[in-house]
């Protein structure tokens, strides 16, 4: 293959992982935003709902685009409610105190890696992509559900914003966000809007999971990387802004693509992590955020 | 922390010095061995103590500053073939470097912002042990020789791989870093460290520079981690990428938490207690870090303080 045709598979397969990471790290970036908390599990999420849908699609059977959407509504579902839990009898009682909620929140990543490891087991376990078209480019076939999964993911963060900006629920998230006290004033349930965030947060990172699971296998570790990459997404958009993270899932999941297809991928992941620390140094408020308050 | 009971404290801290000794006569040869580690990894509490105790720093990468005196003494021994005295003094030279220019870096931020930059510089050194796997052998590690780890007096050699001169050296190091601890806590320096961990803007009102006490706090705090570090490659003669992991960045908050942040005994006490929690349940379930998970909730929930911290509150208020 010449270089040309290479760079463009190396740009898809870099939008790909940039379609999961947008939605991945807007779970986390909503939460930051409203709750002014960090949720180091939030990547654990992200592998329940992969864990939970290769579990789905196994118990259902018959054709593999059935299981998958069960799978795409009934796994976010659990996983919103798992966090609904734990932000009710966790971090409420912390009265979510930043420094107390990621000690908390990384006593959960062990609890739920642990929990994976005894059910689920070591193995990592492919879930069939609900259909599989190719299509047929003129120096190569390119799976038809990746670029599917691009779709996907633009459709949900666009409705994600679009609730934000022009509903009821979105406006009372961002009243709770810019001043959650005299929001409370003016007679908003902010407890209730705290627990949903939350959950919302935690649902966003298990539909990304779900789209990935068919692309890459579920393994109870795959929490990991996502974590980190969100951390990095969140931290160079600028803490708590949504176009901001999804410019940052574009740069760094493109250029992740990019860089480990011609580099190797340790080498990728250090001037990665060296980077967004040197950011968070130098410009706390990240590359597009606006000054914090 | 009250003025009046230097010689009590002094006289506690002699005593569970004493009683460590004592006990190594005592303990069957598991525990012993066990108690060994221990002392170690309760340096690195210790150390970590410093930092989070008593300025209040949360940081999520000291494994990194374990991880630098491991590999830093570890490497001198093996790649350079220097001896033991030597090589434990490059280990702790090579933390306080990397604490250096971590906390000038790291110190520009501050609350949630640091925990999550010490993760990362944490993870790049992570990476970087991974990705140099020619020298530090990857995430295989490296075996310490045998042979290498003697420590020679003129005639008399000690071998670091006998049992007892691995516990009393364990206790020595451990006994020096508590008595300093205990004097740089109950110093005029250790009061201004507190001090900004109350109120870092009244602190710098008074004509306190915070930001130089800061990082000194750092540097110290690494270089103690960093001891810890250079020791157990010593002692225990492996050499591993796995203690550069969050995982180790995250077992000593879980320790100096559990025994009491701000205590000078609470990290040893934490990391005792946390290790015989691991050693009972295994012979049960081998998932630990389910228990690690859980006692961390539990702790912030309804434990904020500690063992000693609780202890220190209901009745011995001169605990330093």
């Amino acid at each position: 293959m010449h270089f040309g045709p290479h760079l463009l598979l190396a740009a898809l397969e870099g939008l790909v992982t940039s379609a999961v990471l947008a939605l991945t790290a807007l779970g986390l970036s909503l939460v930051f935003g409203v709750m002014r908390v960090v949720n180091v599990a939030h990547g654990e999420f992200f592998m329940l709902g992969a864990v939970l849908a290769w579990a789905i699609t196994t118990a259902i059977g018959g054709h593999p685009a059935l299981g998958f959407l069960a799978a795409l509504v009934i796994a976010p579902l659990i996983v919103g409610a798992l966090a609904l839990v734990a932000e009710r009898l966790v971090l409420r009682r912390l009265n979510y105190n930043p420094e107390a909620t990621i000690v908390a929140t990384i006593g959960m990543l062990y609890i739920i890696q642990q929990l994976a490891l005894t059910f689920y087991g070591p193995e990592a376990r492919p879930v069939e992509p609900p259909f599989s078209y190719r299509i047929l480019l003129p120096w190569f076939g390119y799976s038809g559900y990746k670029l599917s999964v691009i779709a996907a993911s633009a459709l949900l963060l666009l409705a994600t914003w679009l609730v934000l900006t022009r509903t009821k629920i979105g406006l009372v998230m961002r009243a709770t966000q810019y001043d959650s006290e005299t929001a409370q004033a003016f007679g908003i349930p902010v407890g209730r809007v705290y627990g949903g965030v939350f959950a919302l947060g935690a649902m966003l990172a298990a539909i990304a999971a779900v789209l990935i699971v068919p692309i890459s296998q579920a393994h109870y570790l795959m929490g990991q990387d996502p974590l980190l990459l969100s951390f990095i997404v969140v931290i160079i958009g600028g803490l708590g802004s949504l176009r901001g993270t999804v410019v940052a899932a574009v740069l760094i999941g493109m250029s992740d693509g990019i860089i480990s297809m011609f580099f190797s991928p340790t080498l990728a992941k250090i001037i990665a992590t060296l980077l967004v620390a040197m950011v968070l140094v130098f410009r706390p408020q990240g590359l597009f955020g606006t000054a914090s308050r | 922390m009250s003025e009046a009971s230097p010689a009590k404290a002094y006289t506690l801290h002699l005593g569970v010095i004493a009683l460590l000794f004592v006990l190594s006569f005592l303990l069957p040869e598991y525990y012993h061995g066990l108690l060994a580690r221990i002392m170690v990894l309760a340096v690195f509490a210790m150390g970590y103590n410093m930092l989070f105790g008593y300025v209040g720093l949360l940081s999520l990468g000291h494994a990194m500053f374990f991880a630098a005196g491991l590999y830093g003494a570890g490497l001198a021994v093996i790649q350079l073939g220097w001896n033991v005295p030597l090589a434990f003094l490059g280990g702790i030279a090579c933390g306080a470097v990397l604490a250096l220019g971590i906390g000038l870096l790291a110190l520009r931020t501050t609350g949630v912002a640091f925990m999550i930059v010490t993760m990362m510089f944490a993870q790049v050194f992570y990476l970087l042990i991974l990705y140099f796997a020619t020298w530090t052998g990857g995430d295989q590690g490296m075996v310490v020789p045998q042979p290498a780890r003697v420590l020679s007096f003129g005639a008399t050699a000690l071998e670091l791989t006998n049992p007892t001169v691995r516990y009393m050296t364990a206790l020595a190091l451990f006994s020096i870093v508590l008595l300093v601890t205990l004097a740089i806590v109950r110093s005029r320096y250790g009061r201004v460290l507190v001090a900004i961990r109350e109120n870092e803007e009244r602190t710098k009102m008074l004509g306190y520079d915070t930001f130089s006490n800061k990082l000194a706090a750092v540097v110290i705090s690494g270089t103690i981690c960093a001891a810890s570090g250079a020791a157990y490659a010593l002692l225990f003669g492996y050499v591993g990428s796995s203690f550069a992991s969050v995982q180790y960045s995250i077992l000593p908050l879980l320790w100096v938490l559990l025994g009491g942040a701000a205590t000078t005994l609470g990290p040893l006490i934490g990391t005792l207690f946390m290790y015989y929690v691991i050693d009972i349940t295994s012979g049960y379930t081998s998932a630990y870090l389910l228990i690690v998970g859980i006692a961390l909730i539990l702790l912030v929930l309804f434990f904020p303080k500690g063992i000693l911290g609780s202890v220190r509150q209901r009745w011995l208020g001169w605990l330093p």
